[in-house]
């Protein structure tokens, strides 16, 4: 069964229509990428798919159930913005995921932090913006989840830490679980990707395999985005 | 191994001609045990699932064959390790005639050519 599952999926804000009958299926065992200009909607399909928007129209399945409290369980989901409390040192917040999800592998964010230099003493508002969106990813890469959704992932950080985020990625890989990265860093995802998505203006544009669109076009994922969606 | 790879063709065709490279010219011996798949694909950043297609690729040519619990292995096959060389040497040569006639050369004189080149290098040293 697709672990992320969308059917005419559409998502209005007043005038505005974020989404537009998208229609998609993730399957177990792949890393997406969701790729598409600013404003394309990606951020608002991973919202949705977290419940945390209602749909318009149509309707997107986690494991076949609407997002509610039993697929929260099984999604690890980073958002485009920092989240976390601002007062708290990390290791409270080890403490709150630990409490929060069952599948959180303290042991495993404990040795993250530390290969990345990060102060289990240090409060979250003490943190440069590049360490904070590291310790907001350790964390959710610390849960065994069935779908992570990673909002912008590797925006805010340096070249060594996003090799080491996809160093994790990589390690990570379980065939049962699916990850969906949403970015517009192509160039630095592309060979961890299996498929992707290109999403522009609220539609689907293209969803096909990395090697295909190489196969295909003769070029990589990246220079092919920039010539779908030259400005 | 080091990994490499160009933008203008499919990841997973690059990582099957590295890792056939790597057989010919010996960095990985025959009969050598692979790494795991997970492990290789970390240590070349790309995609376990693009890694597995490569390696199964390699085993329907005969260049690695896998015991279903002891893991992946490089051929003991010299043949099929000869044969294999033998057409990454004719790729070779392919392009690089092509790039000759592009330059404008017949084929007949290359070989003048190669000689010109083999005997200034043996000067030089």
């Amino acid at each position: 069964m697709a672990i992320l599952e969308c059917r005419d999926l559409s998502k209005r804000f007043g005038s505005v229509q974020a989404l537009d009958t998208v229609s998609l299926k993730i399957e177990p065992g792949r890393v997406v990428g969701l790729l598409g200009p600013n404003g394309s909607g990606k951020t608002t399909l991973l919202k949705l798919a977290n419940g945390l928007l209602t749909p318009t129209g149509g309707e997107i399945l986690i494991g076949g159930e609407a997002p509610g409290s039993a697929t929260h369980a099984a999604v690890s989901y980073l958002p485009d913005k920092p989240y976390l409390a601002e007062w708290m040192k990390v290791r409270q917040l080890l403490d709150f995921f630990s409490d929060f999800y069952a599948d959180f592998d303290r042991d495993k964010a404990t040795e993250m932090l530390l290969r990345l230099n990060i102060d289990e003493n240090m409060r979250i508002k003490e943190m440069s913006k590049g360490t904070r969106e590291k310790a907001q990813l350790i964390l959710v890469m610390s849960r065994r989840a069935m779908l992570y959704l990673l909002d912008e992932p590797i925006g805010g950080v340096d070249p060594a830490t996003r090799d080491y985020i996809l160093d994790t990625i990589i390690r990570n890989y379980n065939p049962e679980a699916a990850v969906v990265i949403s970015t517009h860093l192509i160039a630095d995802v592309e060979q961890v990707l299996d498929d992707v998505i290109f999403i522009n203006q609220g539609k689907i544009v293209l969803q096909s395999s990395v090697d295909a669109i190489r196969e295909e076009h003769g070029m990589s994922v990246d220079q092919y985005f920039r010539e779908v969606f030259r400005c | 191994m080091e990994w490499k790879f160009r933008s203008d063709l499919p990841i997973y065709s690059q990582l099957v001609d590295q890792i056939k490279l790597g057989i010919v010219s010996g960095s990985l011996l025959p009969g050598e045990r692979l790494m795991s798949v997970r492990d290789m694909a970390t240590e070349a950043g790309v995609n376990p699932n693009t890694m597995q297609r490569a390696l199964q690729e390699l085993e329907r040519d005969g260049m690695v064959y896998s015991q279903r619990t002891a893991g992946r292995f490089v051929t003991e096959n010299m043949q099929v390790i000869e044969r294999e060389k033998k057409k990454l040497a004719e790729e070779q040569i392919r392009s690089f005639l092509e790039a000759m006639k592009k330059l404008g050369y017949r084929q007949e004189e290359i070989p003048a050519l190669l000689k010109e080149k083999e005997e200034k290098e043996n000067g030089d040293s």
